[in-house]
């Protein structure tokens, strides 16, 4: 079939079918090159866009490579003490209820010092969303050991692999807050691949959208990388987190409401 | 028969060349540049346009947001 249609002709403002959401502001990410932080940012404030609730979104970021989140979001955001977003997200919902609060942290943030916080946020069914990013490894401050790290993966702090019976084992976070009566939808994603960001998306807005009806917590952990952290190449860490983390870390929905 | 066309154009300047676009492409559309912009990085450059469908694949996964999708049916 004869095509002779030029790119010039295609590249028109008519024609535009994705660009990045104004809602993410144009600085550059401070995230490493392929690293799940950067598409996860890019989702959440694509929803915020999608819903039109820019101005109604508080979002919470604690240490961590998520730390310097307000530079790249252009909504509200408060910084929260290492591992205390769960806590400082409650007062903000408590006292703007009509907000939508979300927490964003990693795995050394979420699994490590927060332990206590993201529980009993979640066990008293508190009206936020926790975005929990999980790559297995304190990324920030140079690939240490995190409690999510898996048996047997080298970090900066177990150079011959995390051995289980001396480091313990590797902990689930989103298995144990599934078991709480306050979480209302739990779920794990990731955001490597085009049909997983999509995934993700759907279930970040659902998120947003229970939080809307006073539903309680909604939980969702992305599997993420760490190419950096992990010493890899960006697709190749995407290949070894298929290969490694998956199996671990299963994707899917572990608690959904009745409807 | 209509066929769908795309094309993409990518934020050089701020993309980091970490590749994922390459591998999510179904289109083998997408390369990366044996160019650097000013931070070194080997950025991501459309090399086989006429492959394109503007599935838009390449820029749902980019961490950056730096690629823009543009789609005409043609």
């Amino acid at each position: 079939m004869a095509d002779n249609i030029s790119i010039e002709e295609i590249i028109k403002p008519e024609n535009l079918v994705y660009a990045k959401t104004g809602v993410m502001t144009d600085n550059i990410t401070s995230y490493c090159p392929g690293c799940g932080h950067g598409t996860t940012h890019r989702i959440i404030a694509e929803i915020i866009e999608e819903m039109g609730i820019q101005s109604e979104t508080i979002g919470v970021a604690p240490v961590g490579c998520s730390v310097l989140m307000y530079n790249f979001m252009d909504i509200d955001i408060q910084q929260a003490a290492h591992g205390r977003a769960p806590a400082v997200a409650t007062a903000i919902k408590r006292l703007l209820p009509e907000k939508f609060v979300f927490t964003y942290q990693g795995d050394g943030d979420l699994a490590a010092i927060g332990t206590a916080e993201t529980i009993h946020a979640c066990n008293r069914g508190e009206n936020i969303l926790i975005v929990f990013i999980n790559n297995g490894i304190y990324g920030m401050t140079g690939g240490q050991m995190a409690p999510t790290t898996l048996e047997g993966m080298k970090s900066s702090t177990s150079p011959y692999g995390r051995d289980v019976a001396m480091m313990g084992n590797p902990l689930k976070m989103t298995d144990i807050v599934a078991t709480l009566p306050g979480t209302y939808y739990v779920t794990r994603q990731s955001v490597h691949k085009p049909g997983n960001v999509r995934k993700s998306k759907k279930a970040i807005r659902k998120a947003l959208e229970y939080q809307k009806l006073n539903k309680g917590t909604c939980f969702i952990e992305i599997v993420s990388n760490c190419p950096s952290g992990w010493k890899m190449e960006p697709v190749e860490s995407n290949e070894w987190m298929e290969k490694n983390m998956f199996p671990f870390y299963p994707l899917g929905d572990l608690k959904v409401p009745a409807e | 028969m209509a066929k769908v066309r795309g094309a993409i154009v990518v934020d050089i300047e701020k993309c980091k060349g970490c590749g994922v676009c390459v591998v999510a492409c179904p289109a083998s559309v997408i390369e990366l540049s044996p160019n650097v912009n000013s931070k070194g990085y080997h950025y991501a450059e459309p090399v086989n346009h006429d492959a394109c469908t503007g599935c838009t694949n390449c820029a749902v996964v980019c961490p950056d947001g730096v690629i823009s999708v543009y789609r005409i049916k043609n």
